[in-house]
């Protein structure tokens, strides 16, 4: 007991509570990273497909074909109500299925009981097919037609080939020749509108610009009739699917994405699969509202978008910095100055959101849309929110943290530095030019990464100043003056609220948000890690010149 | 040597530019900082100014004949007034390209041949209805056509005969009128009327298809009372439901819902426990709210309310207008809760009901028998003196006050004054409510909570990391942590509303299982590992506490899971959700503070560990090792030494947790209902500033006084974090003088 005592008065318990905090907080990060990772990773896993023969309580078979989702352990009890025969156990294990076929049944998902189920197989020849709308369906194929006669099986993936090709095609033409053609032809209208605002409008003005858009439209026309001839030609193929109730489903491949047999491959092909998906993900285009499909335009934005912010913060924040280091004295202007820096750290970001929506976007846009684009009004160009109000938005918002960042790469830096420059004649600004910013560069270097990351991840602001749940255009494309600056974008932080808040069907696109948020962690966890990689060998750098 | 002279002083000159350029640089954080907090002012200050009248024009008029009423058009650029001779003349407010200001555009004759003009009563939906002196009367609206000629908008005033240009008996038995009231919709027409013997009669003209295009209508009368007695204030609401009758400052409310009968409703006396007289009356826009101007210069307000076991007219509130004259005339907005009141000596009051505000008041007129009108949009005024005088009004934001956002306000349906934030509504006549209260406490309730859970892990954890921690693990450690702080919130959020939430709701048991269970289990493991022998204490010493206590931790975690659902059996009658709300009749909303809290707890954690291991690092170690030397143990150095010196910047530490807490918007977005209620209950959601400008900005129409009040709620938040961030870094600069001294 005295033992007991003297255990508890050295304050050993104490000391090994503090010890626990720091083991929560431990498990709190890792765990928070490894949930993200292993529910993101396994949205690529190709995974087994399953038929169900289940018996209901009135004894009627039914057959459930699908991807298990989820097992969750209930209580008997909830289920004796429903009649079903738990034989006396006190929990009960049930499945969420995801049984796709959306034309065929109201929710592409459902729970079934274990106890009902009389028998679980994996048949060889079921199929998944990824298609562009309806989501998955999942079946046996019966018979594939070319062209309206029956053919191989084998030939499937021949035909799907053609059917990419062509439908890469399809994607190309759209988008970017007749794109360029609706986009020239805006541009025409809008030239007219101000000679008009302007009073140069000349008969033989407008007799040019008719000219021009007859031309235009002429090209139209013919595009168009290529366009209906790919697409009659990528209509040419379908397969006949068997469902889990016994419907037959006739699939044109046009809507098909990809057809896997996932019950057939062993593990190499499995692994195969799963980069492909990966490759997918990023790469594509997404679909169904977007919660199936990749994330490419999302991702797209976030990095122009950063890189706008970059090219502003940057220059702005090490000029701070330095004026803060080098040149400010030690007054009060100085400390206020300091309160400022902390202060623009500490304002909540959804505060710059405000202020760049009411500054940047009305004020400074709606000016801009007055002087140099009156002849688009009422509908605005830079007067909404866009990638450039955007960027400027998370500038200011990442400033206290490039300027941080590289005032304490200056600090690290040796007075006898500064001191021999100056002492062989150089200048201050030489001295700073020449010696303290190559020394400061890793710092300056860090700071921007941090930044970076930090614009990356926030979602807040974005909200009133320039993000959109789904951009029809890149603010990047093929179309003078190639870089959109008033456009809107899509980016992966608010891709994740969207997807995993406003979507109608929330269950079916967790995985893609989980998926992304994996990748936008990945991206942040990348960038923070280099950036205290490169700030611990700086430091290590600087503490061996100091003695 | 010219030419090095010269290059000495390009470099010069380059050095002070480069000087210039860099202070300016610095300069513009400041500037930044003082640039978003006068903008966040400047939208603002607009909702707080009162209201100005300003006068504009003022068109002669023929004096032969005397003005009985007036209006002006929608953009308040044509004037109009309706004479005894029975003339509507239209003037030019202003001149433009195409006429002169005070110019005549249109003068026609709204009589026909030998008809005698007994009264002109002007609606709030822009008709003049003509009694005549035979008891009939002619309903009239005037009107402006635009039309763009050439992309040049020109208005043209005609008149517009909703009734058809016939004058209509009001009484069946054609009698004359000796006071009336009048309103219509696209349906429906209503006259009550009280005739020259005595009757109390309403006449309802129904239209036969629209009267916004066909004139054509079917009568029906009826008789609401015989021998009535002189009426001194009559009306009838814009839904045509119910009449206002004030006799001898008595009101009778009566029903014109019924096609067959018109029963009496509800009578009350708004006076009746003073000396003072009902002077005046009008119905305030909304149908609900019956305004009395009273004999010693009181506006009030009546309503009904909805208590427990019935509905009845109450006074809300008073509006003092004069203190020596009563209120003769009242004039409310067409669409908004405003009303002018005017005494008789022409003073004007311009008021605001909800907000009990008092915007303008004023000499406007000559006497109260001047006609009045207030424009389409509320924002000009038209009378008639001598000339016909027009005036601007600028009063935006009237429904806006400091005590209408801060204070309880009683609006018009609701049974008791309340904080409510409602800022849209699928009806028309809704009113916006916009009290901060909610969302401010909704803020204030999810940073408590967030603090709740942070500040004894994080600072615990600072605490080790910083004093007893191995500097080679440390160094792995420490970043680890602050990693957190990296993960963008918004992925916080997500986990926090679609994972935890659920799971925290399935296994509510084992979430304050937990709160025992991890002190104990570390308590117990600590005792284990003083009891285990000495050679094993050498492989695991006790500065790897973290680590020994790893898996002793996740197992109780899991355990704690793991009894979930046999405590919920024993404990709940099997679901503790719904023990919740059915026993303890609390509410229960999957997305609660306790999600918020761990969510953004999480997010708070790293700030608060980070600062706090700094300050208690860089202690001086001279104080702990003189401390040490002294036979003090290491728990009694922490406790007696360490943090005592640590103690600010602990403090600022917790202080910028706070400011990162108040400011989060992502989590408290996805992992709250959002619902802004006050209620400091651990299972109900909140809605905070932050959320709520995430939520409501990208619809607030630009300029309105929702948009303006959004950015007052940002303004608020900035306010908010500036002083804790000022205050912590106030502190921390303090504590590092102190350290460089010692």
């Amino acid at each position: 007991m005295n033992n007991l005592n003297k255990w508890f008065k050295s304050g050993s318990p104490w000391v090994w509570l503090s010890a626990g905090g720091v083991t929560l907080s431990l498990i709190s990060v890792v765990g928070l990273l490894l949930l993200i990772a292993s529910n993101g990773l396994s949205y690529f896993w190709p995974s087994q497909l399953h038929q169900f023969e289940m018996l209901d309580v009135e004894g009627t078979p039914s057959t459930v074909i699908g991807e298990i989702y989820d097992v969750e352990s209930i209580p008997a009890e909830q289920l004796i109500h429903t009649g079903i025969d738990v034989k006396g156990a006190e929990f009960v294990e049930r499945y969420l299925i995801k049984t796709g076929n959306r034309e065929l049944v109201n929710l592409d998902f459902r729970w079934i009981a274990a106890p009902l189920i009389q028998q679980q197989s994996q048949p060889k020849d079921l199929v998944v097919i990824e298609r562009r709308t309806n989501g998955n369906f999942y079946g046996f194929i019966e018979q594939v037609y070319m062209d309206g006669k029956v053919v191989e099986l084998s030939q499937l993936n021949r035909f799907m080939d053609r059917v990419d090709d062509l439908q890469d095609e399809i994607f190309e033409l759209q988008k970017t020749d007749i794109g360029a053609i609706n986009y020239d032809l805006e541009r025409i209208r809008l030239k007219s509108r101000k000679a008009e605002i302007d009073g140069e409008l000349t008969p033989q003005l407008t007799a040019k610009f008719a000219a021009q858009t007859k031309q235009l439209k002429d090209e139209y026309l013919t595009l168009e009739s290529k366009l209906n001839k790919l697409r009659d030609e990528v209509q040419r193929d379908k397969i006949v699917v068997r469902s889990m109730g016994g419907e037959k489903v006739e699939i044109n491949l046009e809507q098909v994405i990809h057809i896997s047999f996932n019950n057939q491959l062993n593990m190499l092909e499995k692994i195969g699969m799963f980069f492909a998906q990966i490759g997918n993900f990023i790469f594509a285009e997404p679909r169904e509202a977007n919660t199936e499909g990749g994330v490419f335009p999302a991702i797209f934005g976030t990095v122009l978008m950063v890189l706008l912010m970059t090219v502003i913060v940057a220059p702005l924040g090490v000029v701070a910095a330095i004026y803060l280091h080098e040149y400010a004295g030690n007054n009060a202007f100085t400390k206020l100055l300091r309160i400022a820096v902390i202060n623009l750290a500490g304002v909540p970001s959804i505060v710059y959101g405000v202020f760049g929506l009411g500054f940047f976007v009305y004020m400074v846009g709606g000016s801009l849309d007055q002087i140099f684009y009156p002849e688009s009004l009422p509908s605005p160009t830079f007067g909404s929110p866009g990638v450039l109000w955007s960027a400027l938005t998370l500038a200011i918002l990442t400033l206290p943290v490039v300027i941080v960042s590289t005032e304490e790469g200056l600090a690290r830096i040796p007075a006898s530095m500064r001191h021999g420059s100056l002492a062989l004649g150089a200048t201050k600004a030489e001295t700073l030019w020449r010696i303290i910013l190559p020394i400061a560069s890793p710092a300056i270097m860090t700071g921007i990464i941090l930044a970076i990351a930090r614009a990356a991840g926030e979602v807040a602001p974005l909200m009133l100043v320039g993000v959109v749940k789904m951009a029809p255009t890149l603010p990047l494309d093929g179309n003078f003056p190639f870089l959109h600056l008033e456009r809107k974008f899509m980016h992966l932080g608010f891709h994740i609220y969207d997807v995993g808040f406003q979507s109608p069907n929330v269950e079916a696109a967790r995985p893609l948000v989980y998926a992304t948020a994996l990748l936008l962690v990945t991206i942040i966890v990348a960038l923070n890690m280099t950036a205290v990689s490169i700030r611990n060998r700086l430091r290590e750098k600087y503490r061996s010149l100091e003695h | 040597m010219t030419v090095s002279a010269k290059s000495f002083e390009a470099r010069q000159v380059k050095n002070t530019l480069a000087r210039w350029l860099i202070s300016a640089g610095g300069v513009s954080v400041l500037f930044t900082l003082v640039l978003i907090f006068l903008y966040l002012v400047y939208v603002i200050k607009p909702v707080f100014e009162s209201a100005t009248i300003e006068p504009v024009a003022s068109i002669p008029v023929a004096a032969s004949s005397k003005t009985l009423a007036v209006g002006i058009d929608e953009q308040k650029h044509i004037a109009f007034h309706i004479n005894q001779n029975g003339n509507i003349n239209f003037y030019q407010t202003n001149s433009d390209d195409k006429h002169q200001a005070n110019e005549l555009l249109l003068s026609q004759s709204l009589l026909a041949e030998g008809e005698v003009i007994q009264e002109v009563l002007a609606t709030n939906i822009n008709q003049y209805i003509i009694l005549l002196n035979n008891g009939s009367a002619r309903v009239i609206q005037p009107s402006f056509k635009v039309n763009f000629v050439a992309d040049e908008r020109t208005v043209t005033p005609t008149i517009f005969y909703p009734l058809g240009d016939e004058a209509i008996f009001i009484d069946e038995q054609e009698s004359e009128i000796d006071s009336f009231s009048f309103t219509m919709n696209e349906e429906r027409a209503i006259f009550v009327a009280l005739t020259k013997d005595k009757r109390f009669i309403k006449t309802s003209l129904i239209a036969e298809d629209d009267f916004n295009y066909d004139s054509e209508f079917s009568a029906e009368y009826q008789i609401i009372a015989e021998e009535f007695s002189a009426i001194s204030h009559l009306a009838i609401t814009p839904d045509l439901l119910i009449s206002v009758v004030v006799k001898n400052n008595n009101v009778t409310l009566y029903d014109l819902g019924d096609d067959w009968d018109v029963p009496v409703i509800t009578e009350f006396n708004p006076v009746y426990d003073t000396s003072a007289n009902i002077t005046s009356m009008a119905l305030l826009s909304g149908s609900s709210s019956i305004l009395f101007g009273t004999s010693d210069g009181e506006v009030l307000q009546w309503f009904e309310v909805a208590s427990e076991n019935a509905r009845k007219y109450q006074q809300i509130r008073s509006f003092k207008a004069s203190t020596d004259e009563p209120v003769s005339k009242i004039y409310p907005e067409t669409y908004r809760k405003s009303f002018y009141a005017v005494t008789p000596t022409g003073e004007v009051g311009v008021y605001y009901t909800t907000s009990e505000a008092k915007l303008w008041q004023g000499k406007l007129l000559n006497s109260d028998q001047q006609p009045f009108a207030i424009a389409p949009r509320a924002n000009g005024l038209i009378t008639s003196s001598s000339t016909l005088d027009a005036f601007d009004v600028e009063n935006e934001h009237p429904e806006v006050t400091w005590s209408a956002i801060w204070q309880e306000v009683w609006y018009e349906g609701y049974p008791e004054p309340d904080y409510i934030w409602q800022s849209t509504s699928g009806s028309d006549d809704f009113e916006a409510k916009f009290s901060l209260m909610p969302i401010s406490f909704g803020t204030l309730k999810a940073a408590m909570y967030a603090m709740l859970f942070a500040v004894p892990i994080a600072i615990s954890a600072a605490i080790y990391t910083a004093y007893f921690m191995p500097p080679g693990l440390r160094k792995t450690v420490k970043p680890t942590i602050e990693l957190m702080e990296a993960l963008p919130t918004v992925i916080l959020g997500f986990l926090a509303g679609l994972w935890l939430a659920p799971l925290i709701e399935a296994y509510l048991p084992a979430v304050f299982l937990l709160l025992i269970v991890l002190p104990l289990a570390t308590v117990l493991t600590a005792f284990a590992w003083f009891k285990t022998p000495k050679s094993l204490k050498l492989i695991l010493p006790e500065s790897f506490a973290p680590l020994i206590l790893l898996p002793f931790l996740l197992f109780a975690g899991w355990l704690s899971f793991e009894c979930s659902p046999v405590i919920e059996d024993a404990l709940f009658g099997g679901d503790m959700r719904q023990y919740i709300t059915n026993d303890l009749g609390i509410n229960f909303d999957q997305r609660n503070a306790l999600v918020v809290g761990i969510a953004m707890g999480f997010a708070v954690v790293p700030t608060i560990f980070s600062m706090t291991e700094d300050a208690i690092f860089s202690v001086p170690k001279h104080l702990t090792s003189g401390s040490l030397a002294l036979g003090a143990t290491q728990w009694q150095t922490l406790v007696k030494v360490v943090l005592l010196t640590a103690s600010p910047g602990i403090f600022s530490a917790v202080m910028m947790g706070l400011g990162r807490a108040v400011g989060e918007t992502m989590i408290v977005l996805m992992a709250t209902g959002n619902t802004p209620v006050i209620d400091w209950s651990i299972f109900q959601g909140m809605r905070t500033l932050s959320a709520n400008i995430a939520v409501e900005m990208p619809e607030s129409e630009v300029g309105s006084s929702h948009y303006r009040i959004l950015f007052l709620a940002a303004f608020v938040l900035f306010v908010f974090t500036f002083i804790f961030n000022t205050l912590a870094e106030f502190v921390r600069q303090r504590l590092r003088e102190k350290y460089s001294s010692l």
